[in-house]
């Protein structure tokens, strides 16, 4: 209905960390359209990179009520950085034939953070990330989202297709029923490799090597004392003493 | 010698305090170079803040469609000066808007990128620390331009040098990255007080404040400091969740950490471990606070807390 070549709006969300949110988001802008369908207009589909064991998330993901997932693992992969995921995922969502991507979104001080905006420069589709509000105008094919930031909130909106992220806190995701586990089951997972999407392992090399890394050296043992009624004169003079304050 | 560019933050009228971090690291591998991405009209103001930031050059591209566009738009700013001056690195503060512009310039420049550096030698070789603080990662990019961002106050700045070259350039924005248009722009609610990822000093809160932070915002004013707060803190809607310290809020690394009614699990303690100094106030003798702490009081934050600043105060009168 959507994308015109398809027949039907696909939504499709990359699990990580903070999945959920993107999967309950996407089911919540679904959910209502598909409202009274014999078979739904709308579908979402789980994306994840990883080991076979990833497939556990997908299952769960299916279990709240998306409708299929595609899983891509390959030895290759093995200890692959930010672009190289991105790269992997965006050519996945390319032969997909999506509208819409969400992502969840780690915490400012995560790696992958950087993950959707390279997705959205890999596919060439406009980048509504750390969305903390979602509105999809399905008919005129636009999103709007509130970006909540340490910069602040920015209203910002772009024409599918979109790569949408979404922050924490968005929404409360729902817990799988025992319907929606059982139905899990039957929904399909599709197995890819690196062969299967066209990617040659020379396509994902790091462009970034680690050099060597250390355990923190641990902390010297500092001074604890029992209040007794001048603790806090106490800590002042360590603080004065120190010139911290 | 090689240019290294500089991305100066900066909120519409003032520069953030990043732009001389980056710039002192900058200096260590070649000619800093900064690069200014404003509305028009506003260089001449930011570009005065630069003075004795180390720059010893600015090109300034005012342009309101960057602003109006966001990230993508940024990007290709950048990208643009990329390839007009050839810089080996493109230095960017890690912010959640200056990670999505490194990650998606290191895309298009076909450039290796590192996120969330912690220090930047000559070589362009950087130090992260990963696993909440707990290792330290040395890593280098392997392809001719670097794209690394860097925390803030990671390193003190050297103040100096005299106002920059300033070199302004039009650049246009191409139409693919124009295709988000940002429509309303609130400025984050500010207190008195410092950024929490910015502070030298950082006076947090957790369970023990009983959702009093009165004394801690007391404290956290008398020196100057921003105020955290632990995700027991937050979860029970005493504090907000933009000041939560720990592996889902922020990581704080400043020259005083006080952690005042804070047991000290470890999702709290990957937050702030690698602070230079540690505090603790906390009743219970056992909290695992204590063996990170360089100072700890066992005892109640609302006696101790009230004390100390009466104590400082008097002394620096």
């Amino acid at each position: 209905m959507v994308s015109g070549r398809l027949d039907r709006e696909s939504v499709d969300a990359v699990l990580n960390d903070l999945d959920e949110y993107a999967i309950e988001e996407a089911l919540r802008i679904v959910e209502p359209l598909n409202e009274g369908k014999e078979t739904p207009e709308h579908t979402i589909t789980l994306i994840s990179m990883g080991p076979d064991r990833a497939s556990e998330a997908i299952r769960k993901g299916l279990s709240m009520g998306a409708d299929s997932g595609i899983l891509i693992s390959d030895a290759a992969l093995q200890g692959s950085d930010a672009v190289s995921t991105a790269k992997v995922l965006a050519k996945t969502i390319a032969d997909g034939g999506f509208d819409l991507v969400f992502c969840g979104t780690e915490s400012t001080d995560a790696r992958m953070s950087v993950v959707p905006a390279m997705l959205a420069e890999l596919l060439g589709w406009a980048q509504l990330t750390f969305a903390g509000s979602v509105n999809i105008d399905v008919a005129g094919k636009k999103v709007e989202i509130a970006r909540m930031t340490d910069s602040g909130v920015e209203s910002m909106n772009a024409n599918f297709p979109c790569v949408v992220s979404v922050i924490e806190k968005i929404n409360e995701p729902r817990y799988p029923s025992f319907k929606g586990i059982m139905a899990a089951k039957k929904k399909p997972i599709e197995n890819k490799t690196l062969a299967d999407l066209g990617i040659s392992s020379g396509e994902i090399k790091a462009w970034s090597d680690v050099l060597d890394s250390q355990p923190r050296a641990p902390r010297e043992k500092g001074v604890k004392l029992e209040d007794a009624g001048d603790g806090g004169s106490k800590l002042a003079d360590y603080l004065l003493e120190k010139r911290l304050v | 010698m090689s240019k290294i560019f500089v991305v100066v933050d900066h909120d519409g009228s003032k520069v953030s305090k990043s732009a001389a971090e980056l710039a002192t690291f900058a200096k260590r591998a070649g000619e800093a170079v900064g690069v200014l991405l404003c509305k028009n009209g506003s260089g001449d103001s930011l570009t005065s803040q630069l003075a004795d930031s180390g720059l010893a050059k600015v090109l300034v591209v005012e342009n309101d469609e960057i602003s109006q566009h966001g990230i993508a738009a940024a990007t290709s700013a950048i990208a643009q000066l990329v390839s007009k001056e050839s810089p080996s690195a493109v230095l960017i503060s890690s912010s959640a808007r200056g990670k999505e512009i490194a990650g998606r310039l290191a895309v298009r420049l076909q450039a290796g990128i590192i996120t969330d550096a912690v220090n930047l030698a000559p070589d362009l070789s950087t130090s992260q620390s990963v696993f909440g603080g707990s290792f330290t990662v040395n890593a280098k990019v392997g392809t001719a331009i670097s794209v690394i961002t860097i925390r803030p106050s990671s390193i003190e700045p050297e103040i100096g040098g005299g106002a920059p070259a300033i070199e302004k350039v039009q650049i246009s924005i191409e139409q693919k990255d124009k295709s988000v248009t940002i429509t309303n722009v609130e400025p984050p609610v500010k207190g008195g007080r410092p950024d929490l990822t910015e502070a030298k000093i950082v006076i947090s809160g957790g369970r023990g404040t009983n959702g009093n932070f009165a004394e801690v915002e007391a404290f956290a004013d008398l020196l100057g400091g921003a105020v955290g707060a632990s995700r027991a803190a937050t979860d029970a809607g005493w504090y907000p969740h933009t000041h939560q310290v720990g592996q889902t809020g922020k990581t704080v690394s400043p020259q005083l950490y006080v952690a005042c009614g804070i047991s000290g699990a470890i999702q709290h303690r990957a937050g702030m471990q690698t602070s230079k100094t540690i505090v603790a106030i906390n009743k219970d003798p056992e909290a695992p606070i204590f063996d990170l702490a360089d100072f700890g009081v066992v005892g109640d934050l609302f006696s101790v807390l009230p004390q100390a600043r009466e104590a400082i105060s008097s002394k620096r009168a």
